[in-house]
């Protein structure tokens, strides 16, 4: 072995290398990884965040659905309660408006039915009177017996 | 190629040389029989030459392929940095986080300290030192017998067969391992960490002696295992390569040897560039850590 100056030339060579390399080589590339890790590792944090949000929102919208089911059930109900209600309103009306009419009718038949007693019961004396004129027309003179005549009206 | 070699034992040797650049003392005679008159700057030409040349010569084919390999992987790197997005990334990005991530991860795993220094270490480390391991795999000869058509006596292409790389790599780690010992701990609170332990404190010359070969061992056990290594496989390639002097049935069990011996290599040219950085944030981690 033949130790010579290659021995120093060497050593400052390698002494050039390690500080070219650790000026110019290893900290670029060393950024970029760690860089390139913060990255991943942003990715990975936004994406659970993301399926976090998403359970969250569908959660909520099944919430807001339910609701909403519910609250249309409540009104159905409402709405169909309150149509027996108008039904039951409109039947109670109509009948007592039935009720009424018939009343009236009924007043209505009883006064025609005075009346036409009245009328008939009228035209009956003056039939009896007309009837009895014309028996009596021989015996009787309307004048002397008026008053008979007339009293017999009134009995009828 | 191996024929063109006067004995096995020439082209082994030849194979196992350095380009060096160095300067050869008056008076000296060279391998041609040439006796220089005055001091004269030259690529070495065998062993002994080397040896002549002394400290203040540079094996240039170590340094060219070294920083070559190293720019190679810095530019690679740097691009993709400049380029590097948060977004989805291209091709390049994409290798390039990866080897980045696994450094990341393995710092993160033995080093328990803050110090932004560490992780590009680590990556520079295994980057570099994988690359250099990795012109092992290209056949022995391909790229020094171009070059020795284009004049180059010698030419060893793995950096990481040659002691002055992968010492001077473990010395620049071993440097860093003192200034943050002294840095974490004080330089009193360093000598106490190799003096006053594991015996009591009378016994400090035997601390001082057992720390002491501890702290040595580390850029020893750095440089050594990978300069081991890789000039053990190195050594095995150029054996395997003497082969295809032999006729042709030694060429065919050659050439699969070379393969075979190839595809183990992966392994190992892989695994030393890891335990090389592994170890360096050990290290790194234990000047770091305050003892009791």
């Amino acid at each position: 072995m033949n130790f010579n100056a290659t021995l120093i030339g060497q050593s400052i060579t390698f002494v050039i290398f390690v500080w070219f390399c650790m000026k110019f080589v290893w900290p670029p590339i060393v950024n970029a990884l760690d860089a390139r890790r913060k990255q991943i590792a942003d990715g990975l944090a936004m994406a659970d965040r993301g399926r976090n949000e998403l359970e969250l929102a569908s959660r909520k919208a099944g919430d807001h659905l339910r609701d909403a089911k519910a609250q249309a059930a409540e009104v159905i109900g409402q709405a169909e309660k309150r149509a027996a209600q108008i039904i039951e309103e409109a039947k109670q009306a109509a009948r007592e408006e039935g009720d009424r009419q018939l009343a009236a009718a009924q007043g209505n038949i009883v006064q025609e039915a005075n009346r036409a007693r009245e009328a008939l019961r009228e035209q009956v004396a003056a039939l009896a009177v007309a009837g009895a004129e014309k028996i009596l027309r021989r015996e009787i003179d309307a004048k002397t017996h008026a008053d008979l005549l007339g009293q017999l009206k009134a009995e009828l | 190629m191996a024929s063109d070699y006067a004995s096995s034992g020439e082209y082994i040797k030849h194979h196992l040389q350095n380009l060096t650049y160095g300067q050869l003392p008056a008076g000296f005679e060279r391998h041609d029989g040439e006796v220089l008159a005055a001091p004269t700057w030259t690529f070495a030409h065998g062993a002994q030459e080397v040896q002549a040349m002394g400290f203040w010569s540079i094996n240039v084919d170590s340094m060219l392929f070294s920083i070559g390999l190293g720019a190679l992987f810095l530019y690679f790197f740097y691009a993709a940095a400049k380029k590097a997005t948060a977004g989805v990334p291209s091709g390049l990005q994409n290798f390039v986080e990866w080897v980045i991530e696994f450094i990341d991860n393995s710092v993160r795993g033995s080093f328990s300290h803050r110090n932004p220094l560490v992780a590009p270490l680590a990556l520079t480390v295994f980057m570099w030192v994988f690359l250099m391991n990795l012109m092992d795999l290209l056949p022995v000869d391909w790229v020094p017998y171009a070059a020795s058509l284009a004049g180059a006596p010698y030419l060893k292409i793995v950096p990481s067969t040659d002691p002055n790389v992968t010492f001077g790599l473990a010395l620049s780690v071993f440097a860093l391992v003192l200034y943050y010992s002294v840095k974490m701990k004080g330089a009193g609170g360093f000598f106490s960490e190799l003096a006053f332990q594991p015996f009591p404190r009378f016994l400090f010359p035997v601390n001082l002696l057992l720390e002491g070969v501890g702290l040595i061992a580390k850029p020893i056990s750095l440089s050594l295992r990978l300069f081991g290594n890789m000039y053990a496989g190195e050594m095995i390639f150029i054996l395997i390569a003497l082969m295809y002097g032999g006729g042709w049935i030694l060429g065919v069990f050659g050439g699969v040897l070379q393969w075979a011996w190839a595809v183990f290599h992966i392994l190992i040219i892989t695994l030393q560039a890891f335990i090389f950085m592994t170890l360096t944030i050990v290290y790194l981690d234990m000047a770091h850590a305050e003892h009791h």
